[in-house]
């Protein structure tokens, strides 16, 4: 397992370089530069604007400074947020976008699984049917709406919950909601599919004729094997959800990293939008590898070559 | 399974306490005294350094942060700031400025004539790149020098601790505008050499010399000025703090404002609009702006000023701001808009073409026919499709809509190009557009501060519109000293840029905002700015 791991992230650094690379070349062929604003800034101005963050260099050259400085741990200054580094901004943007996006996925895991299994034990009766159409709604409904939604009930209407920033535990609790809904309905219908997939099993079948109680048969025997799919979407979902959301952070006014991944984008601040791709980049990669070890601990049968 | 079960627990646990380990604390909050006053006036601002800020909400930021030598009073009218007394050789060259005596730091320590030396030098330092840096100090003497890198070139001396003399290269007559303006604050020389950039970035290191320093911030959540015990007016500043809220969705700050956790917001839906006329609380004054069109003068058939003209005509001003923006603009008939300043004082548009606005409000089908038909088009026969380029944002996308609506009827088709807003900006200033969507928000209330867009070799003149006569006065305007002329030469360049049509004024800018009758003694400016220094929260 040792080598498997060392192996994967070898191929880790090679992916991300090469998503370092892509990237780099990708966003200086969109028109445009982080130092234009309505009004023009005067030519003298701009030359020294791009003298002093290297941006009149030739542009293989600024890839080779930045991949150099990028290796010694260095992912330059922000060319927007003047004063701020890359790094500081992913270090005191990420652990809020963290911690909003972790209680999600937890939610999304400690409501979505039960009930997957509920609806697949009581498949085709009323309760599945009602989780079927919840979950559907789930997926269908946008996170904008739901957001909207929460923030016009729950904050307007009922004044039970406050709307703006993270000051208390009750702040937590709409953003979360609203992030867990989507994966919380994609989990409950994964896991009833993969559930009913299961019990449908030999193994199954023969656990209930031995006369085995309904629920030690569930849990030992069926969840087991029915969580894996849950396992894989889970990792690529952490990785996502912790790094923030755009909408989410916009609408409930969050300091997370989500709105670092599309405003840097729109105000073309080179050195964030690199920093921010390769932190993902770095984040998705290394939960795919957790998310293989994690399969062999709960399927000892997985071989991880 | 137990180990599982064990493992499954442990991160369940980590991930709460990732949750609670450092949530913030209202800390800040109860750190400062006094009554504070929570507002909106826009996201996370780029920067809050006076010499690299270039947006509004950075300014207002800066403007309760810092004070410069000279101030806007609430009247719009040059008042002292950090100087008491000011004033101007004969040939209009040099600049003595007084400082107030026992002016100090929000550290303590003291300040003096040779921190506002040091700022502005540091507002041409190459190694600064301020973008203002031309705009404020490009009339000084030596300013070409000291933008090369050669700081001590620049003409700002300390003649000794209280007095701060500037000479220009050529007399500018509202210098004292710029002395007011927001790049030229004085910034602590030991905090920014210490920390470079960084030092406007941290509460720590923000030292300041105004009504407000920096105690806490927060990225993208908010900003907190505390009141500041060394101002030197900070007897009559009554709030104990100001909490900056930045928000950035209009609908979030709109839900802030009616739960009443912010008592002031600047960014209010537009879709709430007609639901809050009438409402004491919502707010319409107008700034010193104009959303305008751009023609492209060096393009058929556009470089004719008649086809210009009958485009100019066709347009129902009064049903554009009125109703498509709702109100929040005013219909533009002149170019400079009201607010703007005149070299005696007076409002600039009042005098404008003999005191009558130089279009209607109101479209004339008529008047633009007859111009298509004097051009060579009768009833737009024989003019190609035009093209209208605009980014998608606000009414932006209505605006060009209408556009196409209110062409067709003098025959015009008008095909609508929507480009992002960061590659919309370097095509619109390459020339590459036909009819784009423009816009000018004043800096300083001189006129020449929006008649400069026009200038032939202006970095902004997009259309690039180029008039000898309009030149010529612009010249005139900047050389002469004698007011009257100046004054002269300015409604004289106005007077061509219309006749000539050299773009299409739209609407005029106007702030709308709601605000709390709880909040006494602020007031907002021309310049789009919110003064709260000398407000209170009434109980």
């Amino acid at each position: 397992m040792v080598k498997y791991i060392c192996k994967r992230l070898g191929m880790a650094v090679v992916t991300i370089w090469l998503v370092a690379t892509l990237t780099f070349f990708l966003m200086n062929m969109v028109p445009g530069g982080p130092f234009l604003s309505e009004k023009a800034v005067s030519p003298k101005a701009m030359e020294a604007l791009e003298a002093k963050y290297g941006l009149d260099k030739p542009l293989f050259e600024q890839y080779c400074t930045y991949i150099g400085d990028a290796l010694h741990g260095d992912f330059g200054d922000s060319l927007k947020q003047r004063g701020r580094t890359v790094s500081s901004i992913i270090a005191s943007k990420f652990p809020v976008s963290a911690r909003v996006g972790g209680l999600a996925v937890l939610a999304a895991f400690c409501v979505g699984v039960p009930l997957g299994c509920l609806s697949a034990m009581k498949r085709g009766k009323v309760g599945d049917n009602i989780i079927i159409v919840i979950a559907t709604c789930g997926i269908a409904v946008p996170n904008f709406v739901v957001c909207t939604l929460l923030m016009y009930t729950f904050g307007a209407k009922l004044g039970w919950l406050p709307t703006l920033g993270l000051n208390s535990w009750k702040h937590y609790i709409m953003p979360v909601t609203a992030l867990a809904f989507y994966p919380t309905a994609y989990i409950t219908r994964l896991m009833r599919s993969s559930m009913l997939d299961v019990l449908g099993q030999d193994y199954m079948r023969t656990a209930r004729a031995k006369g085995l109680n309904q629920f030690v048969s569930l849990f030992k025997h069926a969840l087991r094997n029915a969580i894996l799919p849950i396992i894989t979407y889970l990792g690529p979902l952490l990785a996502y959800t912790v790094t923030g959301s755009f909408i989410v952070e916009k609408i409930f006014t969050i300091p997370g990293l989500g709105g670092e991944f599309i405003g840097s984008i729109t105000n073309r601040d080179y050195t964030v939008i690199m920093g921010t791709t390769i932190f993902l980049a770095t984040l998705m990669i290394l939960m795919n590898v957790v998310v293989d070890i994690v399969y062999k601990i709960v399927d000892p049968r997985i071989n991880l070559k | 399974m137990k180990k599982r079960v064990i493992s499954m627990l442990l991160a369940a646990v980590m991930t709460v306490s990732l949750a609670g380990g450092t949530m913030m604390t209202a800390a800040a909050e109860e750190a400062a005294e006094g009554k504070q006053l929570s507002v909106q006036v826009g996201p996370d601002p780029e920067t809050i350094d006076p010499a690299l800020n270039s947006a509004v909400d950075g300014g207002n930021m800066i403007l309760h942060a810092f004070e410069c030598l000279l101030t806007i009073d609430q009247d719009g009218q040059i008042a002292p700031g950090q100087a008491e007394e000011w004033g101007v050789s004969e040939d209009g060259l040099t600049w003595t400025f007084k400082l107030r005596e026992g002016l100090k730091w929000s550290d303590g320590s003291d300040l003096t004539a040779n921190d506002f030396v040091y700022s502005w030098k540091r507002v041409c330092d190459p190694n600064v790149a301020a973008p203002y840096a031309e705009t404020v100090l490009g009339m000084v003497e030596g300013f070409d020098e000291a933008i090369e890198g050669n700081l001590d070139a620049l003409a700002v001396t300390a003649v000794d601790d209280r007095t701060l003399e500037v000479k220009l290269s050529a007399p500018c007559t509202f210098f004292e505008s710029l002395a007011a303006f927001a790049t030229l604050s004085p910034v602590q020389e030991a905090t920014v050499e210490a920390n470079g950039d960084a030092w406007a970035v941290d509460a720590s290191t923000y030292v300041s010399n105004g009504p407000f320093m920096v105690t806490e911030w927060v990225p993208g959540s908010y900003i907190i000025m505390s009141k500041n015990p060394n101002y030197w007016n900070a007897d009559a500043v009554k709030l104990g703090s100001i909490k900056w809220n930045l928000i950035e969705d209009s609908n979030a700050s709109y839900n802030a404002y009616q739960s009443g956790e912010v008592l002031m917001i600047k960014d209010v839906p537009t879709e709430e609009i007609p639901s809050l006329e009438g409402n004491d609380e919502f707010y319409v004054e107008p700034i010193i702006g104009t959303y305008y069109i751009s023609y492209n003068t060096q393009v058929e058939p556009l470089d004719n000023p008649l086809v210009r003209k009958a485009l100019n005509l066709a347009i129902d001003r009064d049903y554009v701001a009125n109703t498509l923006m709702q109100g929040t603009y005013s219909p533009a008939t002149n170019f400079v808009g009201p607010g703007w300043k005149d070299t005696d004082g007076s409002d600039f548009a009042e005098n404008s073409n003999g005191g009558e606005p130089y279009m209607k409000a109101e479209a004339d089908i008529e008047g633009a026919l007859a111009a298509l038909e004097e051009a060579g088009y009768p009833n737009g026969e024989g003019l190609p499709v035009l093209h209208y380029s605009t980014n998608d944002a606000g009414y932006h996308k209505a605006v060009a809509e209408y556009l196409q609506q209110a062409w067709k009827e003098i025959g015009v088709t008008l095909e609508v190009e929507i480009v992002e807003w960061s590659s919309f900006t370097p095509m619109r200033r390459s020339g590459d557009f036909e009819i784009a969507r423009n816009g000018w928000v004043g800096d300083y209330a001189d006129p020449s501060n929006i008649l400069d867009l026009l200038y032939s070799t202006n970095g902004n003149n997009d259309g690039k519109f180029n008039n000898a006569d309009y030149d010529a006065a612009m010249d005139t305007a900047r050389s002469t000293t004698d007011a009257a002329e100046r004054s002269a030469a300015l409604h004289q360049a106005e007077d061509v840029l219309m006749e000539e049509a050299a773009c299409c004024p739209l609407a005029y800018y106007n702030d709308f905002w709601l605000q709390s009758s709880k909040i006494e003694g602020s007031w907002h400016s021309a310049y789009g700015y919110w003064h709260f220094m000398y407000a209170d929260i009434a109980e």
